[in-house]
C-alpha cells in the first residue's frame, strides 16, 4: 500500500458575500495516495474548484485540517506555503494563466526562478519540459502567438518543470477541442506513468474514464468515491 | 530570487508596458525639469543682481541724500532730497578729516536728450569730476576723460558710454564730434569701455559724463547740490572705518545726529543685502510653483502606479501560485518603481539642464542649476513612485493567491 499524499479531515469552506453566507464545502473527508490518478466530477457549483484551491494551498479552509505529505498546512506561514506550492505542486488552470509578455520558455521557467535556480539551468530545464510536451520548436513564441491547445501544453510544461509530486488540474481541457484535449490527457497519463499523483477536475466522461478513481461532488459533499478496475490493476 | 534577477525582471516589465512606463516617467520628467528651471530662474536672477553689485568694486561707498531709515518721507524719499553739496564732497576728500578715503567723485545727474544731426537719444547726463573714472573703476575705450581744469572752467566737453556712442554715431569715431544737449554744443573727448557687467551693461554703459559745472548749467540748476557722492576707500580693510569717518563728518556738517541723518551711506555689501531681500520673494514664489508642479507630477506617478498594480493583481496571484513569497513580490515592484523613477529623473534632469542652457540665450535671463533642488525633486518623485507602487503591490501580495488570481 502507498502512503497518502493528501489527507482531508472535516474540510469546510464558507463564503461570505455581504450578509449572505454560503457553505461551498460541508465537511470533506478524503485521502489520496501517492501515484493515484483522481478525477473530480460533479455538477457546476458543487464545490470542486473550491476544494482544488484548498488542496493546492491557494486558499485556506474555514474549518478542518489538511495534511500534505504528512505536514499540516494550516500552521504554515505565507512564505512556507509559497515554498510548498513551488516544490510539491504543479498547477494547470482552465484559463492557462500564462504571462502574455513572456515567451514560452520564460513562462515555463517561472517556478524555477522562485526556486532559486541559476539562469542557464532554468533555460535548459524549461526547454526540456517544452520538448516533453511537443513544443520544442515554439520556445520563443509568446502566448498570443500560440493556439489554445499549445498554450495549455505550455502550462503543463510549467507544471511539470519542477518535477512536483502532485499535479492539480482544474478543467485543463475545458477550453480545448477534442484533438488538443487528447494531447493534454496523454500528457497527464504520461506524467502519471512517471510516478506523479494527478488530481483533475472535469465535466467530460472520457476524461474521468482515464482516471483510476472518481470523486463525485454534489452540493459541497462527496457523494460517491469509486475506483475503476484499471486503478485497482495499477496498484 | 536574487537582486540581479529582480533587476532583470523589472526592466522587462517596464519594456513590456512601454506606454504606461512612458506616462509614469513623463510625470517625473516634467516635475523635475520644472523644479530645475523655476528654482534656476530665481537663483539666476539673484546671481545677476549680485554680479552687477560686485562690478561696482568692493571698496566703494555710495553717499546719497535722504535717510534710508526714514520712512515718513517728509525729508523726501531716498535719493530725491538735495541735502548733499559739492562742499560735502570736498570735505570728504580732505585727507586730514577723513584719512581712509582715497578718492571722491560727486555726481549730479539728470535725464536729457542728446542730438547729433538727425539722431536723438535720451539718456542720463551725469556731471562729475575726473576722479569718477578711478572711483568707478572704469576704463576709456577711446580719447580721454575731462581734467580738473575743465571742471573748474565748465568746459563744453562730454565723455560717452559705449552704448550711447553706438546709438549716436553709427560710423567712425565719435571723438572730436559735436553733440547737442539742451541747446548747448558739447565736444566728445572720449568713450568709456564696457562696464563688463554680466548682462549688456544696462545703464552703466548708456550715460553721458560731463564736468559737474557743465552739468549744472545744462540742467539750469544753480545750487551746489549733488545727487550722489561716490567714495573709494583706501582699501577693503578700512571700508568700515571710512564709513564711520564720513558718517561723523557729514553729521557734524549738517548739524544732525547719526541716528537722525539726512543722508545715507551704502556699501556694496548692504546693497547686496537689500537686493537679496527683494529677490527672496521671487525665489519663494518660484519654489512654490516648482513644488506644485512636482506635486502634480507626483500625483500622476502615483495614479499610474496604482492602476498598474491593480491591473497586475492576476499576475501577482499567478506568481504566488508558482512559489513567489510576498517579500519577493514586494521587492519586484520596488525595483520596478525605482527604475522607472530613476529613468524619469535622469531624463528630467537632462531636460532641465538643456533648458537651463538654452533658455538664457532666448530670453536674456540667467538660469542657475541648483543641485539641492534637483536632488530634492528626484528623491520626492522616487519616493512617490515607490510609495504608491510598492504599497498596493504589497497588499496584493498578502491576498490569498486565489483571490489575486480571480480578481479582474
Ligand atoms: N469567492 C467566492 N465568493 C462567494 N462564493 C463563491 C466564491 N467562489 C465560489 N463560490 C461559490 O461556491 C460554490 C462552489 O463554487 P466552485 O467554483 O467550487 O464550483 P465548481 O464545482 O468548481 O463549479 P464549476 O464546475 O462550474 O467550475 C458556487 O456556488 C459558487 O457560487
Ligand atoms: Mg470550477
Amino acid at each position: 500500500m502507498s502512503t497518502p499524499i493528501i489527507t482531508l479531515d472535516g474540510i469546510r469552506k464558507t463564503y461570505r458575500t455581504g450578509s449572505l453566507e454560503f457553505e461551498a464545502l460541508c465537511g470533506i473527508d478524503a485521502s489520496i495516495d501517492e501515484h493515484e490518478y483522481v478525477a473530480v466530477v460533479g455538477p457546476s457549483g458543487s464545490g470542486k474548484s473550491t476544494l482544488m484551491n484548498i488542496v493546492g494551498c491557494l486558499d485556506n479552509p474555514t474549518e478542518g485540517t489538511y495534511e500534505l505529505a504528512g505536514e499540516d498546512v494550516s500552521t504554515m506561514s505565507e512564505a512556507q506555503l509559497a515554498e510548498v506550492r513551488n516544490r510539491r505542486i504543479g498547477f494547470v488552470f482552465q484559463q492557462f494563466n500564462l504571462l502574455p509578455s513572456l515567451c514560452a520558455w520564460r513562462n515555463v521557467e517561472l517556478p524555477l526562478v522562485y526556486a532559486g535556480l541559476p539562469r542557464h539551468e532554468r533555460r535548459e530545464r524549461a526547454i526540456g519540459a517544452l520538448e516533453r510536451v511537443g513544443l520544442g520548436d515554439r520556445t520563443e513564441h509568446r502566448p498570443g502567438e500560440l493556439s489554445g491547445g499549445q498554450q495549455q501544453r505550455v502550462a503543463v510544461a510549467r507544471a511539470l518543470v519542477t518535477e512536483p509530486a502532485l499535479i492539480l488540474a482544474d478543467e485543463p481541457t475545458g477550453n480545448l477541442d477534442s484533438r488538443s484535449t487528447a494531447d493534454v490527457l496523454d500528457l497527464l497519463d504520461e506524467l502519471h506513468g512517471t510516478g506523479r499523483t494527478i488530481v483533475v477536475i472535469t465535466h467530460e466522461p472520457d476524461v474521468a474514464a482515464r482516471a483510476g478513481r472518481n470523486l463525485v461532488f454534489r452540493d459541497g459533499q462527496i457523494v460517491s468515491d469509486t475506483s475503476s478496475a484499471r486503478a485497482v490493476a495499477a496498484r | 530570487m536574487n537582486w540581479m534577477e529582480t533587476f532583470r525582471s523589472g526592466t522587462e516589465a517596464i519594456r513590456a508596458h512601454r506606454m504606461r512606463s512612458l506616462l509614469t516617467m513623463l510625470g517625473i520628467v516634467i516635475g523635475i525639469a520644472s523644479v530645475i528651471l523655476t528654482v534656476g530662474f530665481g537663483q539666476g536672477a539673484q546671481n545677476k543682481v549680485k554680479d552687477e553689485i560686485d562690478a561696482l568694486g568692493s571698496n566703494l561707498l555710495i553717499v546719497s541724500p535722504g535717510s534710508s531709515t526714514d520712512d515718513g518721507g517728509f525729508r523726501g524719499g531716498f535719493g530725491s532730497a538735495t541735502t548733499l553739496t559739492l562742499e560735502d564732497a570736498a570735505a570728504i576728500a580732505d585727507d586730514a578729516a577723513v584719512p581712509d578715503v582715497r578718492r571722491v567723485a560727486p555726481t549730479s545727474s539728470s535725464s536729457a536728450s542728446l542730438t547729433v544731426g538727425e539722431t536723438n537719444w535720451t539718456t542720463q547726463v551725469v556731471g562729475t569730476t575726473p576722479a569718477w573714472l578711478d572711483v568707478r573703476a572704469r576704463e576709456l575705450a577711446a580719447g580721454r576723460f575731462f581734467t580738473a581744469d575743465e571742471v573748474a572752467s565748465g568746459a563744453d566737453v562730454v565723455v560717452l558710454g559705449p552704448d550711447t556712442a553706438g546709438e549716436l554715431f553709427s560710423f567712425g569715431s565719435p571723438v572730436g564730434q559735436t553733440v547737442t544737449v539742451s541747446g548747448q554744443q558739447l565736444t566728445v573727448i572720449g568713450v568709456l569701455g564696457s562696464s563688463g557687467a554680466s548682462d549688456d551693461g544696462g545703464s552703466e554703459d548708456d550715460q553721458a559724463l560731463v564736468p559737474i559745472s557743465t552739468g549744472k548749467s545744462l540742467s539750469g540748476g544753480t545750487t551746489g547740490s549733488v545727487s550722489t557722492i561716490y567714495v573709494e576707500a583706501a582699501s577693503t580693510e578700512v571700508l568700515s572705518a571710512a564709513y564711520q569717518e564720513i558718517e561723523g563728518l557729514l553729521a557734524t556738517r549738517h548739524g544732525v545726529t547719526t541716528d537722525d541723518a539726512d543722508f545715507s551711506i551704502a556699501s556694496q555689501e548692504s546693497l547686496v543685502e537689500t537686493a537679496n531681500s527683494t529677490n527672496k520673494t521671487l525665489t519663494v514664489l518660484l519654489t512654490g510653483i516648482a513644488a506644485i508642479s512636482l506635486l502634480v507630477g507626483g500625483v500622476g506617478v502615483m495614479n499610474i502606479m496604482l492602476v498598474s498594480v491593480t491591473e497586475r493583481i492576476r499576475e501577482i496571484g499567478l506568481r504566488k501560485a508558482l512559489g513567489a513569497t510576498p517579500t519577493v513580490i514586494g521587492r519586484q515592484f520596488l525595483v520596478e518603481a525605482a527604475l522607472l523613477g530613476l529613468a524619469g529623473g535622469v531624463i528630467g534632469i537632462l531636460l532641465g539642464v538643456v533648458g537651463a542652457l538654452v533658455l538664457p540665450t532666448l530670453i536674456d535671463q540667467p538660469v542657475t542649476i541648483s543641485l539641492l533642488a534637483t536632488a530634492a525633486a528626484l528623491l520626492t518623485s522616487l519616493a512617490l513612485g515607490i510609495g504608491f507602487g510598492v504599497y498596493p503591490a504589497g497588499r496584493a501580495a498578502r491576498l490569498t493567491p486565489i483571490d489575486a488570481l480571480r480578481s479582474e
